[in-house]
């Protein structure tokens, strides 16, 4: 009886949607107050509905319901509680729900932090997330619905497929889907001004902390899978293009270039179409992305189960949503005109050039991800393209991007003078480039390595992040030097300025980690004998062999393999191979010991057959490789410093936001 | 005016090739593989470990090579198509139980039915290296001469079995 309550929870809610995003954008389109305050009590049961449908779902799983189809897909009763719980969203069906949860969370977090807007724009905005969530509800309950009864109920469960048994993989797809779904916020303000003909600086300021948000949530998101495919698939790699990792970081770049548009739009009432058309792209990518993992039309290691009445639905969806958005775009826009005049050579130019290699970028990600669609609809063949695609392009649009980066903080708004910049960044430039040169002749010494050249791709990458830091000391100094007491000086500074530079900071630290993971990582993949050692990166590895451990729903291999530098123990590793009881699939568990400097990663390969004891053994030692993820951890903590700024507290009055914001943001532009 | 239609345009073009990908087999992949000749191995029967297989004893037929495990989810959908297929006896199919206990792949063989002429026990996955498997199941269509003419990635479906499979096998036989 209880699954059924989901159900009816679900065509509930879609009622709720429904009327919600008909009933409000009605009630602002005729400026009716009755129609546009049932916008928030809408967004709320909306919310409540839906929470309740996944609290049924999660109440399946964690009382191992089997008569309910997709708990007896997804779970087993051996799965540890966490993982039940987690299981939730380890298929399709359930997934969709986490979908519809948060997005429901968003409008419901939108209705209560939205008081001091105006009734028809929060009408709108609410409105235009009730009809995605609509959409996301009708496609579970037509397609997908994850309360289908199994009858007669099955004994046991299949199980939760042993790669998503990882606790990264328990908060991943929440945080990701956070992102994209906070996405829809952006897009419903952007869809607001575009509906309410009012494309001026205002809609920026109250949709930039939502975007902001989002786009914390996706970095972190995005860099968690990151981490889980370095120690859970067992080969070291921490990004492969796989289409379903495009599929998030095509979102992401998009994102990013929309937090920085929106800034200008804010600030300076320009890029007002551009940062409208970026609002709706971010959006619509999240959506494609749905469509590409759900529809089956790539093949992918993640993708679910594809069934092509999903795939018509969502591409339905997706063209009805981007389709009409982008009409509206045609047809609204061309009468916003253009915001204030800058020159070719101001921060305005520099934001709007990394706004364009952000985009460039997304669509080549894009073009390469849908590549084989598209050799295969023209009738080419099968061919698809891989990394070497993908690094050819990002790189050199990468390289451009990361120069204006550092000087896009220390140039003034509207209109800088070529030198002037120039004299402030000289030294800077100069410093970075003279230590990105020298610095690999001695980098190998420095972390004993055996390959220790000199190539160009990392003194480029040096080049980059030193780069990145020394404009950041500019900018400080330039701020911080003069007349007074250099404390209150610091205190001063907006915590949104702290929380830019910490975010570029994070690219200057990740693009460290990239460099010299890719330039000095020592991969072995050797027999071992019981016994044997391995010299490698000035460390020694000795194999201990193989024993059988049991875990709570899988027996595993377990080695032993203990390091050691200059005669002293330095760890004892324990990769594992383990083979999970109800699906009897196999899945490699390596074991790293991390370091501030280099990771020391150990994974088993197969046993070799008729020895003693004897196994492939991968032994990588990768230098800097968490500076990668430390480095996106800083870009979010710093998306999060941005939203603690005064300026987007939500308790401040709108007249407030609207007179005194503008000016604290030009001021802050103008510095020097 | 027309930049502002521009994007919409992109995406109704985008649209199409969507559509068009939406019918799309993506589990057919090409192999470099396809068009040389299978590579050689030696290894037991799952049946009777004293006993060898080797490509070379298939010289002169096509047959089928039909890589599976009991721990594959979508081999027991590939399964009972397997089976009915086996009924016509048009080629010998061989299996290829791969990274598998001895005892878990003839449990599964005796339940389920075996519709393989013979079955090799790949336990440590030797056969799957050397001819690219990257999932299971995984099925090689090998001609008179041993070149590999076709790779399916993923379960035989009753579809693709009658559209793709049978009128490449009957192909081959006839030359």
């Amino acid at each position: 009886m209880i699954p059924e309550l989901g159900h009816f929870s679900l065509i509930i809610a879609l009622f709720l949607a429904t009327t919600l995003g008909v009933l409000s954008i009605l009630g602002a389109q005729r400026n009716s107050r009755a129609l546009m305050g049932v916008a928030r009590p809408l967004a709320y049961g909306m919310f409540v509905f839906v929470a309740l449908a996944f609290g049924v779902l999660a109440h399946a799983f964690l009382s191992n319901d089997f008569s309910v189809l997709y708990v007896a897909q997804h779970s087993n009763s051996q799965l540890p509680g966490q993982y039940r719980f987690a299981a939730i969203w380890g298929g399709h069906e359930g997934s969709l729900l986490l979908w519809a949860l948060l997005l429901s969370v968003w409008a419901a977090s939108v209705a209560t932090f939205s008081r001091h807007l105006p009734e028809e724009m929060v009408a709108r905005v609410l409105g235009v997330m009730g009809l995605i969530e609509a959409g996301f509800l009708l496609f579970m309950l037509l397609t997908s619905n994850p309360f289908t009864r199994l009858l007669p109920a099955a004994a046991d469960g299949a199980d939760l497929n042993p790669l998503l048994q990882d606790p990264g993989l328990v908060i991943h797809p929440p945080m990701l889907y956070m992102g994209y779904v906070g996405f829809s916020v952006a897009y419903a303000f952007a869809i607001s001004a575009l509906l309410g003909g009012k494309l001026d600086a205002t809609w920026a300021r109250w949709s930039r902390p939502w975007t902001t948000v989002a786009w914390v949530f996706m970095t972190i998101g995005i860099a968690l899978g990151s981490g889980w495919a370095y120690y859970e698939l067992g080969w070291g790699g921490w990004w492969f293009w796989d289409p379903v990792e495009n599929a998030s970081f095509m979102p992401w770049l998009l994102g990013t270039a929309l937090i920085h548009s929106l800034a200008v739009t804010e600030k300076r009432g320009a890029f007002k179409s551009w940062t409208v058309l970026l609002a709706i792209g971010a959006f619509s990518l999240s959506l494609l992305g749905t469509f590409l993992v759900r529809s089956g039309v790539l093949t992918s290691v993640h993708s679910f189960a594809s069934d092509p009445r999903r795939g018509i639905f969502i591409l339905g969806f997706l063209v009805v949503v981007v389709g009409a958005s982008l009409l509206l775009f045609a047809w609204r826009a061309p009468k916003v005109g253009l915001g204030g005049k800058f020159d070719m050579l101001s921060r305005e130019s520099l934001l709007l050039s990394n706004n364009v290699l952000l985009s460039v970028a997304s669509a080549s990600v894009l073009i390469g991800t849908l590549y084989p669609l598209f050799m295969d609809a023209l009738g080419y063949g099968k061919l698809s393209v891989g990394a070497p695609y993908f690094q050819a392009v990002f790189v050199p649009l990468m390289v451009p991007m990361v120069f204006m980066m550092g000087l896009g903080p220390l140039a003034r708004w509207k209109k800088m003078a070529a030198p002037d910049l120039a004299s402030r960044v000289k030294w800077g430039f100069a410093g970075a480039l003279v230590v990105a040169l020298l610095l690999p002749f001695t980098m190998g010494k420095i972390l004993s390595l055996e390959s220790h050249k000199w190539s160009f791709l990392i003194a480029l990458g040096l080049l980059m992040s030193f780069w990145i830091i020394a404009s950041l000391v500019i900018s400080l100094k330039q701020r911080l030097s003069g007349e007074g007491d250099f404390v209150q000086k610091l205190r001063r500074q907006s915590p949104s300025y702290y929380g830019m530079q910490l975010a570029h900071l994070g690219v200057a630290v990740f693009i460290i980690g990239v460099t010299m993971v890719k330039g000095y990582e020592t991969e072995r993949d050797v027999r071992m004998n019981v016994g044997d050692t391995l010299a490698a990166g000035g460390y020694e590895f000795r194999f201990n062999g193989v024993s059988q451990v049991t875990g709570p729903n899988y027996v595993s291999g377990m080695g032993s393999v203990t390091v050691h530098k200059d005669g002293r123990l330095v760890t004892e590793l324990h990769p594992e191979k383990r083979v999970y009881n109800v699906s009897g699939m196999p899945l490699t568990e390596a074991s790293i010991q991390p370091g501030l400097f280099r990771d020391l990663y150990v994974s088993l390969g197969e046993p070799i057959p008729e020895s003693d004891g004897a196994w492939a053994v991968r032994i990588y030692i990768k230098p800097f490789v968490d500076w990668i993820w430390a480095g996106c951890l800083m870009m979010a903590l710093g998306g999060v410093l941005a939203i603690s700024d005064r300026r987007y507290r939500i308790h401040q009055k709108a007249v407030a936001r609207a007179g005194n914001g503008t000016i604290v943001g030009n001021l802050q532009g103008q510095t020097s | 005016m027309m930049r502002f239609i521009l994007p919409l345009v992109l995406f109704l073009i985008l649209s199409v090739f969507l559509y068009k990908g939406l019918g799309r087999d993506t589990r057919e992949v090409p192999s470099p593989l396809i068009g040389k000749a299978a590579p050689e191995f030696q290894l037991p029967t799952l049946q009777d470990p004293a006993k060898q297989f080797s490509p070379k004893e298939m010289l002169g037929k096509v047959w089928l090579l039909n890589v599976w495990a009991s721990w594959c989810e979508a081999c027991k959908d590939e399964h009972p198509v397997l089976m009915e297929f086996s009924m016509q006896k048009m080629l010998p199919i061989i299996g290829v139980d791969y990274k598998d206990k001895r005892d878990q792949g003839m449990d599964t063989l005796k339940n389920a039915g075996n519709p393989y002429d013979q079955v090799i026990s790949d336990a440590d996955g030797k056969v799957g290296f050397d001819y690219g498997v990257y999932g299971v199941p995984e099925t090689y269509v090998i001609d008179k001469t041993g070149i590999i003419r076709f790779k399916q990635i993923g379960p035989i479906t009753p579809e693709n079995l009658r559209d793709k499979l049978m009128p490449l096998i009957a192909e081959l036989q006839a030359k």
